[in-house]
């Protein structure tokens, strides 16, 4: 549906690249077009829900579960990036 | 970029305290009614936030005992806005993580930037854990506001 928690998202993932000192494109993107975006990305952050919506595509999906924790955001993108 | 204040964005009739919701369709009915009450939204975007989470899941529960309502920019919406319902007892959305819910947020927009500017402030607040404790602790409307300035 609508772009709001994303946009969440996406502001804490960039924190923590930025801590993490790595450079990458950040994009949010509503349910509509996150499976268009999977064929292109290298790793897609969403819900759990929003992770079975968007199914099987080439990006790695990574599941959020607490949208404002930065540990856990840092600790599974660290691991979807070396791994 | 002007930050954006969040205060303004909450009409006073934006906030309630206390709100008993049965159910979590109730829970964001109470959030949309708040959207409505300020001139934010039409009904409609009440509907459009309970089809989005009937439709996907409960998505919107993105954080222990936080939802954030919200639907796509569309007619329904009058203009960027969120309004604050804290409930008195917290609702199951069916989120194994993130339940049970005692806040919900109703986020309204009407163009990405809209949403842009009030998800800034807004996650400032939320992630600010001595606000948070406060705003939890809030009796009325009136405290609410004033932690949220």
């Amino acid at each position: 549906m609508g772009i709001g928690t994303s946009i969440l998202l996406k502001m804490n993932a960039e924190k923590v690249l930025d801590t993490l000192g790595i450079e990458a494109e950040v994009e949010a993107a509503d349910i509509g077009v996150a499976k268009g975006f999977g064929r292109i990305a290298d790793i897609m952050l969403t819900s759990q829900d929003l992770a079975e919506e968007i199914g099987d595509v080439p990006a790695k999906v990574v599941v959020i579960n607490n949208f404002f924790d930065l540990e856990e955001i840092k600790n599974k993108l660290d691991n979807a990036i070396n791994n | 970029m002007a930050t954006t204040n969040l205060a303004d964005k909450l009409d006073d009739l934006g906030i309630v305290v206390g709100a008993k919701a049965a159910n979590w369709q109730e829970a964001i009915t109470f959030a949309g009614d708040a959207l409505v009450r300020s001139g934010i939204t039409t009904d409609q975007y009440t509907g459009e936030m309970i089809d989005a989470v009937t439709r996907l899941g409960p998505y919107i529960v993105i954080a222990p005992g936080i939802a954030l309502a919200h639907s796509r920019p569309s007619p329904a919406v009058l203009r960027s806005g969120l309004s604050w319902v804290q409930l008195a007892t917290p609702v199951e959305f069916g989120n194994p993580k993130n339940d049970p819910v005692s806040l919900i947020i109703g986020l309204a927009a009407t163009d990405h930037e809209g949403h842009l500017a009030i998800m800034s402030a807004l996650a400032a607040v939320l992630m600010n854990e001595v606000t948070m404790l406060k705003l939890r602790a809030a009796k009325n409307t009136e405290e609410v506001r004033a932690l949220l300035n």
